[in-house]
């Protein structure tokens, strides 16, 4: 080991780190917002949307995500539709993320007991009311460890994103390999930069997990 | 001439090929109470859900306060004025038990915070809860969730209370605290239809008892008629299931 190297090339990977960290939570913010809605729709088994969406979960879940990513990076731009890289990576995180949350959620809204929208509705209770008092922070308490879980997932997945020439940790790890020839460094430090992405927030999904288990639920 | 607050009219329920009420005709008086029993399945809960729009009908109609219940057009407000109580309690886990009473009067009724709060503290002191205001619904016996289920219901300010098996799944002890709160709504002069196995309970409480079978009122009656003289041979039936016989001992003492 190298210390002066590591010294020399620890802003290179800072770099790469924010930018990893820019993609990957771009891409878990879609993928939530992708999950809400295709959670909805099965949960409310929306006619026509529900196949869809069902179809749309089997791709994204039986599919690798490096091969996602060369169809939105490689393929689309074949039918007109171009993006660049960053986008691209945040998209086909989206794509894949999607799928994982609208599982999680789904068990989540599928858990809460059906007597018990009965007993909001039958205090007088509307649809959208009993979602949003009752249904919804109970699902999203019970789906919190799946969806934790995926959040973790995703942020690793990203290391794929050297595949379509995003200048993240992983590229930037092979590049120095390759120019310097310093393995023992620079995977030293992809390593050591991928724990500081994910520990604090594997951390802070316990803590929140742990206080919502406090929090009155389960009879 | 007292107020006739409830009518069934020919209400029917089926559940594919299962019926489970057939041409159901009641009419309920304001501060009447009327106890519904019958052995499990006969429809008896299926009845107390209709009243309350969380089963549709196939046929017949229910008018609650001279308004015809309509599923798609007054449902909701309805609902209001007519409070249920279930067996499994279903309070919202993820709330207090004040936040349970207090959420439907301020967010469907839209009434003032501080007078809700006020009455919801009220009604669990009645209860015996005032204790359990700000504890969450696990940390409560089977028999304070089900009383700060009544409370819930009451802070609606119902016209009708459904009570549907809400004993069932308290220990002995429970029963009682629960089945006593219910006979002091009774003596208020509340409306209610209770649903329970309760027989001595029922006895006491009852104006009049309806002995379901098969979806149909088999017999109908005050509680003196329904439990010394049952008209029908099902009804003797029934009610000898809660007698036993004093068994011979084989010791000799």
């Amino acid at each position: 080991m190298n210390p002066d190297f590591i010294y020399k090339v620890l802003p290179l990977y800072k770099d790469a780190a924010v930018l990893t960290l820019q993609v990957g939570f771009i891409g878990i913010f879609l993928s939530v917002l992708i999950g809400l809605v295709c959670s909805l729709i099965r949960y409310y088994k929306v006619p026509f949307l529900t196949g869809a969406v069902a179809v749309y979960i089997e791709i994204s879940r039986n599919t690798p995500l490096i091969i996602q990513l060369f169809f939105f990076y490689y393929g689309l731009p074949k039918i007109g539709f171009k993006m660049n890289a960053f986008v691209c990576g945040a998209v086909g995180l989206g794509f894949l993320g999607g799928s994982y949350m609208a599982e999680a959620f789904r068990s989540g809204l599928e858990a809460i007991a059906k007597v018990q929208i009965e007993s909001a509705c039958s205090l007088g209770l509307s649809g959208l009311q009993t979602m949003r008092y009752i249904i919804f922070p109970q699902a999203f308490a019970l789906s919190f460890p799946a969806f934790m879980a995926n959040v973790i997932f995703l942020l690793k997945e990203t290391s794929v994103f050297s595949a379509i020439s995003l200048m993240d940790l992983m590229f930037t790890a092979k590049d120095l390999i390759g120019i310097y020839s310093k393995t023992a460094e620079s995977l030293f430090l992809l390593v050591v930069f991928y724990l500081i992405i994910l520990l604090p927030v594997s951390l802070l999904g316990s803590y929140v997990e742990r206080r919502l288990g406090r929090h009155g639920f389960g009879s | 001439m007292t107020e006739e607050i409830l009518k069934l009219e020919h209400v029917s329920k089926k559940f594919h090929d299962l019926t489970v009420l057939e041409d159901l005709n009641l009419s309920v008086k304001r501060g009447e109470v009327i106890v519904v029993v019958g052995t499990s399945g006969c429809g008896k809960s299926t009845l107390l859900r209709c009243i309350n729009g969380l089963e549709k009908l196939q046929a017949g109609r229910i008018i609650f306060e001279g308004e015809n219940i309509d599923y798609d057009k007054n449902l909701s407000r309805l609902r209001q004025k007519i409070g249920m109580v279930f067996q499994s309690y279903e309070l919202f886990p993820h709330k207090t038990v004040l936040e349970n009473i207090t959420l439907a009067p301020l967010v469907v009724q839209k009434r003032d915070k501080k007078e809700v709060v006020r009455e919801a503290k009220e009604l669990l002191k009645k209860m015996g809860l005032e204790q359990k205001a700000d504890s969450y619904p696990r940390e409560l016996s089977g028999g304070q969730k089900q009383r700060a289920a009544i409370a819930r219901a009451l802070c609606m300010h119902p016209d009708v209370l459904l009570f549907d098996e809400v004993t069932a799944a308290l220990d002995p002890e429970m029963v009682h605290e629960v089945l006593e709160v219910i006979l002091n709504l009774a003596n208020q002069g509340r409306t209610m239809l209770i649903v329970t196995h309760e027989m001595q309970f029922a006895r006491a409480v009852a104006d009049r008892i309806l002995f379901l079978e098969d979806g149909r009122i088999l017999e109908e009656g005050s509680p003196e008629e329904f439990f010394e003289h049952p008209k029908t041979e099902r009804a003797k039936q029934f009610l000898q299931k809660f007698q036993y016989e004093k068994r011979k001992s084989l010791v000799t003492t």
